[in-house]
């Protein structure tokens, strides 16, 4: 069908820290006791898409990515992961590997993108218009936790967060608008020729930038070539082109496509031929804009269209850091939703098993929770639903995991209780313990009676027996 | 251009239903004579004007050549059979031989009045899935039109199939398998009904039609290349020459989608998934019935499992999906351009003959096509052209050769049918607009819209009223073009049109084809406008051009029909175009 997908895989994402770690890059992080990357790689398998570029960030990242696909893929897919620098901006990184690119349309996907929504669709959309741009948008997800009585006063006072907000023309095909939601406290500016054009704008707060875009190969090229400043496709290319679609000053248009016509047929007869093709089809507001008000326009006017996909409802479409792509350079620090991501991040992991645990690919028990079969547990031990528990793990008595995942090999003594936290693989938390909406990253040592609540710990850190801890960032010190 | 192409035409297949009168309509401003409604002999004149004709002229000619063959049973106006529904036996409207007239103006929706015409009824078994998948009522229906006997005479039938055999000697392979297929199609039939006596009658009606095909072949000097049957009895061993010939046939006559057999088969095949409506009206069980609207995102999520699509023709059936490209012109334009880019871009495996291997390949992209919408009529016409061409492609060119030549093929293609063709039928057209009219357009016809802006060009004043219907009120558009161009326009919904024509002068239409008979096929509602202006006395200028159709006008409503041949008054049995 002549596309190419890109999948942009991060690195080690500051933001993450400390759940990403040079030995785990962000593409690795479980979610479920799966990479991140595995949800869209799969994703994109079921879409008979079987070659991908995976971009990420940092050698280093890059072997461990590159390594981890090979094994899990190596007779299914062909895969290229690209290494670029680190820090480097979505729209640098595809600058990197613009070379590669040779298709007619390029998919741009996130590599933290969780969803069920088929790419074939906004690659369907793309094709159907011509367009310059198809973004997929999807439904926000409701912010915070709907149930988080425990993750502190901090989230209940959080406004429900706006991602994005978009202009969508009458017919919700085409976008006329978007800021990024860091952007959204200020006022909108809408640009008039844009309204006049479509008649009427509908502006959707509702809306989350899904970061899976196709574009046009020769519009990307060209506008990562003219614009080298740009850093982000989200903040900057996709704003430009929507921007500029009435006055495009992009090479690209359709008008290239027409122009091997036969040197027989007369000018009249081509203007004949697409009177014919427009005036029975229905135009779109480009039409009408391009041949000006009634057609008295000499010149037709050029213009790039921005289409939207836009999920249905019942398409589940989560994004592991959702605040915005990790490599967004231009990312806003302040922003309020910054501090408190790991909630975010492990409640859309819970979400993943709740809604959506036909991704990851394991079927629930009667109690609605998955238990590896070779997973031991003690004796009054309770794993309460939407639960779920590694290959070979351990579990003392009088243990109670709830709305938690705990990861492969991890050792847990008696009478831990386990609420709304993630537990990575190999962890080892001794007798009495309360660990509440923390994310314990692999290797990690709790010994007896720690308590810990909205703590995140990172990979390999030992936590002293008895200590207690709130809303605290644990981590080993990088050695430099 | 050979005459096979121009005989090579899609039979519309209609199994329809519309409102006639018997006799010529008593106030038509250029009607012909009253011998409109006996046309089987004067359909025997080729004529010009008609886009679909060849198949049905031969149609006819098969059966006015019955009727030379001295079947005395052939009735006076065996062209007009009527039926109360599709069981005639089980109606008791359809038993009547006697249609409503019509009155001044009056029409009734009387079921009596629907009325099957020879031209609509296929009889010819050349193609695959014809006449055969119908009801036995229907094959019933057929012997009975095609042969001009009643059901009573079946045993005088069979023994005139056995004897018309034991006269020919060896039949070819080709009047086996037809055979073949008749008695196949004649059992599902049978099966479909409970009505014994009706098997044997299909059997021979089919039978008998094809030895009269095979003895009409041998009679007329003029070959008729209708199909595998004709061909082939002229060429002995012609085997492959049939089943290329039956290939070429794709596509392939409307699915009767009351054949539950081979709507399960098409549904195994089928690349977009269609869920069927869940209230079917039982009347129209043979038309596919599906729920609206959720074709559009499941094709969109196929969009990379389709792997030997070409993206080209992939797009374009998208947007016969999603709407965007509506009108037989620019669907039969887009569709053409598309198969442009995929020869362009196909590559031939070295073990493969390239014309074969395309030929293949366009008829996956043709199903497709028709999975996401039904060919219009000129669709049809564009691909048995290109097919041809890919046949008739010379061995010794090289492939870029080929591509080359067929891609200038399908440019002259587009120049010649189609542009030229329009700017023709607009010459035509503009004269017959006068000083002070007041024109009646219904819907959105992109030839309509082109005449009046030419004669607006021209100078000559005149008001149009556009007639528009729900649902997707197409009428908009083109009011707002019309305005835009500085046309004094008044806009109303079909309900008003009884309303709107007593000050209307003329009527102008699109069609998507005028059948042999002079009737007209066309969007749904043309029928109705074009009865009201007959009740009003209104004249009827029917524009000719291959649109996507839905509705069926009898001729008797319609005083005109402009062509890119000429004018012609469909009545007249539309014998000489009045040039």
């Amino acid at each position: 069908m002549d596309f190419q997908v890109v999948v942009l895989a991060g690195g080690t994402s500051k933001e993450l820290v400390p759940l990403v770690s040079k030995e785990v890059p962000k593409a690795l992080l479980p979610v479920a006791n799966r990479p991140v990357l595995s949800y869209v790689v799969e994703l994109l398998e079921q879409s008979n898409l079987k070659d991908i570029i995976v971009v990420v960030e940092g050698e280093e990242a890059a072997l461990l990515v590159g390594g981890w696909i090979s094994g899990a893929y190596v007779d299914r897919l062909h895969v290229e992961v690209a290494a670029v620098p680190e820090d480097v901006g979505t729209a640098d990184a595809l600058r990197a590997i613009a070379h590669h690119l040779t298709a007619n349309d390029i998919l741009v996907v996130s590599g933290d993108l969780i969803c069920d929504i088929p790419p074939g669709a906004v690659a369907a959309a793309h094709r159907r218009h011509d367009a310059a741009v198809t973004a997929m948008l999807c439904s926000a997800p409701v912010s915070g936790q709907p149930d988080s009585g425990s993750s502190g006063a901090k989230d209940k006072a959080r406004k429900p967060g706006r991602f994005n907000t978009i202009g969508l023309d009458s017919t919700k095909q085409f976008l006329l608008h978007i800021t990024a939601g860091t952007e959204v406290e200020k006022d909108i500016r809408v640009q008039k020729s844009i309204l006049c054009a479509a008649g009427q704008m509908e502006i959707r707060a509702d809306l989350m930038d899904a970061h899976l875009y196709a574009f046009n190969r020769a519009v990307l090229q060209e506008v990562l070539d003219q614009k080298q400043t740009f850093q982000s496709i989200k903040l900057d290319v996709l704003p430009y082109l929507v921007r500029t679609q009435l006055s495009s000053e992009l090479l690209f248009s359709g008008v290239r496509a027409e122009d091997h016509g036969n040197d027989t047929t007369t000018q009249n007869d081509k203007v004949m031929l697409s009177q014919l093709l427009s005036n029975t089809s229905m135009p779109s507001f480009y039409e009408f804009y391009a041949s000006g008000s009634n057609g008295s326009t000499p010149l037709p006017r050029k213009t790039h269209k921005c289409c939207a996909y836009i999920a249905s409802k019942g398409k589940y479409c989560a994004r592991v850091n959702s605040i915005q792509s990790f490599c967004d350079i231009n990312r806003d620090g302040h922003d309020p939703l910054a501090r408190t991501h790991p909630f975010i991040e492990m409640s859309s992991i819970c979400q993943v098993i709740g809604d959506a645990s036909y991704l990851s690919g394991y079927s629930f028990s009667t109690h609605n929770n998955i238990i590896h079969p070779s997973a031991a547990l003690g004796s009054k031990t309770t794993v309460g639903p939407q639960c779920m528990l590694g290959e070979g793990s351990q579990m003392g008595d009088k243990c109670s995991v709830k709305r938690s995942v705990i990861g492969r090999h991890c050792r847990i003594g008696s009478n831990v209780k386990v609420v709304n936290s993630v537990v990575m693989n190999h962890v080892t938390v001794g007798d009495g313990c309360s660990i509440q909406g923390s994310v314990l990253c692999s290797n990690v040592q709790l010994q007896d009676r720690v308590v810990l609540k909205d703590c995140q710990v990172g990979a390999g850190f030992v936590v002293t027996t008895g200590s207690e801890y709130k809303g605290d960032i644990l981590a080993r010190k990088e050695k430099q | 251009m050979d005459s096979r192409r121009t005989s090579r035409v899609i039979d519309p297949k209609i199994r329809k239903v519309g409102f006639f009168t018997v006799g010529p309509a008593p106030d038509r401003t250029q009607s012909g004579p009253a011998a409109a409604s006996s046309p089987p002999a004067s359909n025997n004149s080729l004529s010009p004007v008609m886009i679909p004709p060849p198949r049905h002229a031969s149609d006819n000619l098969s059966r006015a050549v019955a009727a030379q063959l001295g079947r005395r049973f052939l009735p006076p106006a065996a062209d007009h059979v009527t039926v109360g529904s599709y069981n005639p036996p089980d109606s008791i409207l359809g038993s009547s031989p006697v249609s409503t007239r019509i009155g001044d103006g009056e029409f009734s929706e009387d079921s009596a009045n629907w009325i099957r015409r020879t031209g609509s009824g296929k009889l010819g078994s050349s193609l695959p899935s014809g006449g055969f998948d119908l009801s036995a009522a229907k094959a019933d229906l057929m012997a009975r039109k095609g042969l001009g006997v009643s059901r009573d005479e079946k045993d005088g039938e069979v023994q005139l199939q056995s004897s018309s055999k034991s006269v020919k000697e060896k039949p070819t392979k080709a009047e086996r398998r037809a055979l073949q297929e008749a008695q196949r199609a004649a059992k599902a039939a049978a099966k479909g009904s409970n009505a014994d006596g009706t098997k044997p009658v299909a059997v021979s009606g089919e039978a008998t039609s094809l030895h009269e095909q095979m003895g009409k072949t041998v009679k007329h000097p003029t070959p008729k290349k209708e199909g595998p049957l004709a061909t082939s009895s002229e060429k002995k061993g012609g085997d492959r020459l049939t089943e290329k010939d039956r290939k070429k046939d794709v596509p392939p006559p409307r699915m009767q989608f009351d054949d539950k057999s081979r709507v399960e088969k098409a549904k195994r095949r089928a690349v977009v998934k269609q869920t069927e409506a869940r209230n079917r009206v039982e009347l129209f069980r043979h038309l596919p019935q599906y729920e609206r609207g959720n074709q559009l995102p499941d094709l969109e999520s196929k969009f990379f499992q389709l792997d030997p699509m070409h993206p080209a023709v992939y797009k374009v059936g998208l947007r016969y999906i999603a709407g965007d490209i509506v009108g037989g012109n620019a669907r039969c334009i887009s569709m053409l351009q598309a198969f442009q880019e995929a020869i362009k871009d196909c590559t031939t495996p070295p073990e493969k003959a390239f014309a074969r291997d395309l030929t293949a390949k366009i008829n996956a992209f043709v199903s497709f096509l028709i999975e996401c919408r039904p060919l219009s009529i000129s669709m049809g016409n564009a691909i048995r052209f290109l097919k041809a061409r890919i046949a008739k492609l010379s061995l010794s060119l090289s492939e870029s050769e080929a591509k080359a030549s067929l891609g200038s093929d399908i440019d002259r293609f587009i120049n010649e049918k189609i542009i030229l063709a329009d700017k023709v039928i607009v010459g035509h057209a503009v004269t017959k607009i006068r000083e002070g009219d007041v024109l009646l357009t219904y819907g959105s016809s992109a030839l309509v819209e082109m005449i009046l802006l030419h004669a607006h060009e021209n100078g000559k004043k005149f008001r149009v009223v556009v007639v528009d219907s729900r649902p997707k009120l197409e009428g908009q558009a083109l009011l707002r073009r019309l305005v835009g161009k500085g046309l004094t326009c008044t806009y109303t919904h079909i309900n008003a049109v009884s309303y709107i024509m007593h000050e209307v002068t003329r009527v102008l239409l699109g069609a998507a084809s005028v059948l042999s008979n002079g009737t007209v096929y066309s969007r749904v509602g043309t029928a109705c406008v074009a009865m009201v202006a007959h009740a009003f006395h209104v004249p009827v200028l029917v524009i000719q051009m291959p649109y996507l159709s839905y509705d069926v006008t009898p001729s008797d409503y319609v005083s005109m029909i402009i062509t890119d041949y000429g004018m012609v008054t469909p009545a007249a049995g539309n014998r000489s175009p009045l040039r």
